[in-house]
């Protein structure tokens, strides 16, 4: 960092000589802003981490975050529920990727949204649907069983740790389900009719050709769905607490309760942060190996497989997937929406929309945070776009010394689990100097910091598309820099990010692990609204909630389909 | 007074030297390509004049004022200058009227001026009737006519091609390459030309410098780089030729199997005795049935191969008591059969002695 400081102002003088470059200021800009936003608060969490009672330096942080058997009991439960949630994941999604992708299962297209639809829904929402669908005793799956079969009691517990796992599995799945899609949509019918001709049979093929070329992706997949799992917040708050399970989140979170110990907090981090940083890496690893260059896109024509009667059972299958991820938990979702009582089931007495009276008109706290959300999210999106748009631009066209440097602060905090990064933001910025707790403000740069690396990754996939020749061409005509920005890159780019900011418009008004420790009571936003109710227990307004963020999200994703494209929240 | 001149480029990457103590001084209007094979460091060479790029050494100067130097540079945007890209570069977002009239609003014309000198300029490009067109509604050749039209409606001081012709197909290339000499001609602008196909830059330019491995070997006119190469990689190059050693004597240059009299070359100032190599044209070359009687020269030679082309043929043949093969092309009249006999004389043009 001390080097790449010192040599912007030569970079600055020199070109002062003929013309002094305003644009490069403005980049300097950048470089304080990524500092700001990424650099600090991680630096400021490793220093708390490391800083004792007496303000020296000592590990007793560290002694005390994992001194406890049960703390640290919480970090290994955290390593099995990811890799359960992640197997789960596995058994979800590579048989509907390979159907839809490959053979001539029907309703194709329909399992297809119906991931789509998964993708979307957060997973609290899917957490508290399942909640009232597989409860022990009150859970309509278990009134159902009872009411069919007789008996004390149903056999669905979902406050266990199966439970737990499968339930966060049932909305990580989509990721493995569109890399292992993609990797196979890009695989040509030929490589698996050479197998045909030279004597495999179907089985045969999948197994030893189609499988291994897909492996990379299945496996970079995987990890992502492990670190997400390991990373939830929402799901376990509401189902391993009453189900007296402990994981690593929750654990954090137990820091922020009285007594606060934000240190603590910030080693015990640490782990969670480390397996994060070395599982990324391994992933990056095994996604660039060139032996697969066969994953290239091109040769001939591609012709769905004739799987013959087993397409049926296939199609049962996904049938089931898409009725317990989507389907089931929406309908009781609105069912509980629109109910004086959600356990007295469907009936016209007992339909009301007085939940949505109550949420919409009558309750400010659940009004303002839906306005809360809605402001934080577009402002964070808005300045993920801009900051995301320069980082590329700068990186690219190797505007200032280090490229990256820059790229890498502004890639870094896809690194840092949420929950993790709210506790870097508080270290550094909830107190003095900048005494920013409970504002609206600390919680929009906690969300720009997440979200920056999808914006920059798109701008820079987006800058790197434009031949640069179009803005030289500008330059040699006579127009400045700003000039090829303004009238040609940022029109030609307008597109690419449009969609990126409905994109982190999207994932930020659900964002909950990030805004958990950053939000005050005038700045609520409703995924913490969410959670904070569940603990009393009124599922009817809480689903009515649900339903409305899910009726915004989906007008959103739509308008992102009508002008990017139907691909562009899934497009890899 | 040169208008543009460019002294001791240097440009290194690291420790690897890209352009290698370059000199170039173009006239007021004169046409002025860069040829030589990719990687020689003529678009580098090109990207310097357009001030995209700062020179590691040496200097720019356009109308005798310093424009790039190893401590900084002009931007490009004020150097006055237009360029007509590889990839043409018309922006997509703009239609044909705004791509053009571009350069113009950024120098603040008056709208109605911005508005005449465009459609003034389309006409002249034939593209008059596109001028609310998108790009991706053109042709690839109307997308070129477009950069053309783009570059010279602002008169630039120099006028800058970055091997405008490579992405068109074979007839429409002819086509181009006569229309950018037309509009050069008609605008009389200084004109920098960057390509690697040395018939496109023979039948463009008024000067062609040959570049190789970041050097310059030669600038001459093309009909001095075919006829007179100073340099082996020049001559070997542009187009095709039969490269001998021999040795010099006194009245002639004595090669295996035959020898080139005196007055179908100059020496070069070496002296009798020496060994050179000799630059002989295939068109240099001329096959006649019986020994001609004005050219007690001649040297009989066996037809060891022949290729018809259709505009003339190709022999190749080898004096009778040497295997020393030489390249010969023969009008299509001029037809021996494959190992028979002819007599072989020579012309002065098409015959260099490399220094």
């Amino acid at each position: 960092m001390p080097a790449l400081l010192t040599r912007m102002p030569a970079l600055l003088v020199s070109k002062r000589r003929f013309h002094l470059d305003l644009t490069a200021v403005g980049f300097l800009l950048l470089i304080a802003v990524l500092v700001f936003l990424v650099a600090n608060p991680i630096i400021r969490m490793v220093v708390e981490s490391l800083t004792g009672a007496d303000g020296s330096i000592s590990l007793e942080r560290y002694a005390q975050a994992f001194g406890r058997s049960r703390y640290v009991q919480a970090l290994w439960t955290t390593l099995y529920l990811g890799m359960t949630a992640t197997a789960f994941s596995l058994i979800l999604a590579l048989p509907m990727a390979w159907g839809v992708s490959r053979t001539n299962m029907p309703f194709r297209g329909f399992f297809n949204l119906s991931v789509l639809a998964a993708f979307i829904m957060p997973p609290f929402l899917g957490a508290i649907a399942w909640i009232l669908l597989a409860g022990p005793n009150a859970g309509w799956l278990n009134r159902v069983w009872m009411d069919v079969f007789g008996g004390e009691s149903g056999p669905f517990n979902l406050f266990s740790f199966w439970g737990l796992a499968m339930v966060i599995a049932l909305y990580a799945f989509p990721l493995v389900y569109i890399f292992t899609k993609s990797a196979l949509d890009l695989i040509s019918t030929e490589l698996e009719d050479a197998a045909f001709i030279h004597g495999a049979g179907r089985l045969d093929t999948l197994r030893r050709v189609t499988l291994p070329l897909v492996l990379p992706a299945i496996c970079g997949a995987a990890i992502l769905v492990f670190l997400e799992s390991i990373a939830l917040y929402g799901t376990p708050v509401l189902i391993a607490i009453p189900a007296r399970i402990n994981v690593a989140t929750t654990q954090i979170a137990t820091f922020f309760e009285f007594p606060l110990r934000v240190e603590v907090a910030a080693a015990y981090a640490m782990p969670m942060l480390a397996t994060t940083v070395v599982l990324l890496v391994v992933q990056r690893l095994l996604l660039s190996r060139k032996g697969y260059v066969s994953v290239s896109g091109k040769g001939g024509e591609r012709r769905p497989l004739d799987i013959g009667p087993w397409k049926w059972l296939l199609a049962a299958y996904c049938g089931l997937i898409a009725a317990i991820t989507v389907v089931v938990p929406l309908v009781t979702l609105l069912q509980t929406a629109f109910s004086r009582a959600w356990g007295r089931g469907l009936s016209l007495d007992n339909l009301t929309l007085d939940n949505f009276k109550a949420i919409l008109f009558e309750q400010a706290t659940v009004r303002d945070a839906i306005i809360n959300t809605m402001v934080y999210a577009g402002s964070a999106a808005m300045a993920c776009v801009v900051i995301g748009v320069a980082v590329a631009y700068v990186t690219q066209r190797r505007l200032l010394p280090f490229p990256g440097v820059i790229q890498f602060l502004a890639l870094a905090p896809f690194a840092v689990p949420g929950i993790v990064l709210a506790v870097a933001f508080y270290a550094a910025y909830a107190g003095p100097p900048f005494s920013l707790y409970g504002s609206g403000l600390l919680i929009i740069i906690a969300f720009v910091t997440r979200f920056l690396p999808i914006s920059a990754t798109a701008a820079t996939a987006a800058v790197r598309s434009l031949n640069p020749e179009l803005e030289e061409a500008v330059r040699i005509i006579g127009g400045s820099r700003y000039t090829a920005l303004s009238r040609v890159v940022v029109p030609l780019l307008s597109k690419t990010l449009f969609g990126s900011f409905i994109l982190v418009f999207i994932i930020a008004t659900r964002e909950l692990s990030t805004a958990v420790f950053l939000t005050g009571p005038n700045s609520r936003v409703m995924s913490v609204l969410i959670l904070d109710l569940s603990e009393q227990g009124s599922y009817e307004e809480l689903a009515a909630i649900g339903v409305v963020m899910l009726v915004v999200t989906t007008a959103v994703v739509a308008l992102g389909m009508k002008f990017v494209g139907r691909d562009f929240m899934t497009r890899r | 007074m040169s208008k543009l001149v460019l002294e001791g480029l240097v440009k290194r990457y690291g420790g690897t030297a890209v352009v290698k103590d370059l000199d170039l001084a173009l006239h007021e209007g004169e046409f002025v390509s860069l040829l030589g094979p990719s990687g020689c460091g003529k678009t580098t060479t090109l990207r310097m004049i357009a001030g995209f790029m700062d020179p590691t050494e040496g200097s720019i100067r356009m109308n005798g004022e310093l424009l790039s130097s190893a401590s900084g540079s002009t931007p490009p945007e004020k150097r006055g200058m237009s360029m007509i890209f590889q990839s043409y570069a018309i922006w997509p977002n703009m239609t044909v009227g705004e791509n053009v009239g571009f350069g113009l609003a950024v120098r603040r014309q008056p709208k109605a001026e911005v508005r005449k000198r465009v459609a003034e300029i389309l006409e002249i490009v034939q593209l008059g009737h596109l001028i609310d067109r998108y790009p991706a509604e053109l042709s690839g050749g109307q997308q070129q006519r477009v950069a053309l039209a783009r570059a010279i409606v602002v008169r630039p001081q120099v006028l800058l091609l970055d091997e405008p012709l490579s992405n068109l197909d074979a007839n429409l290339r002819e086509d181009m390459r006569n229309e950018i000499r037309r509009l050069h001609d008609e605008f009389g602008m200084t004109t920098v030309y960057v390509t690697h196909d040395q018939s496109e830059a023979m039948a463009i330019s008024d000067r062609i410098a040959v570049i190789n491995e970041g050097r310059l070997e030669q600038i001459d006119s093309p009909w001095a780089l075919y006829n007179r190469p100073r340099t082996r990689f020049v001559a070997e190059f542009i187009g095709r030729t039969n490269l001998v050693e021999g040795v010099l004597q006194d009245s002639h240059i004595q090669c295996e199997g035959f020898s080139i009299t005196a007055d179908a070359f100059e020496a070069n100032g070496k002296r009798a005795g020496s060994p050179v190599a000799v630059s002989i044209r295939p068109q240099a070359l001329q096959l006649h049935a019986e020994q001609p009687l004005h050219d007690r020269s001649a040297t009989p030679v066996v037809i060891r191969r022949r290729t018809y082309l259709g505009e003339h043929w190709d022999y190749v043949v080898s004096p009778l008591s040497s295997s020393t093969e030489l390249r010969a092309s023969a009008p299509p009249a001029a037809a021996f059969e494959q190992g028979g006999r002819a007599w072989m004389s020579m012309n002065r043009d098409g015959i260099a002695v490399l220094p």
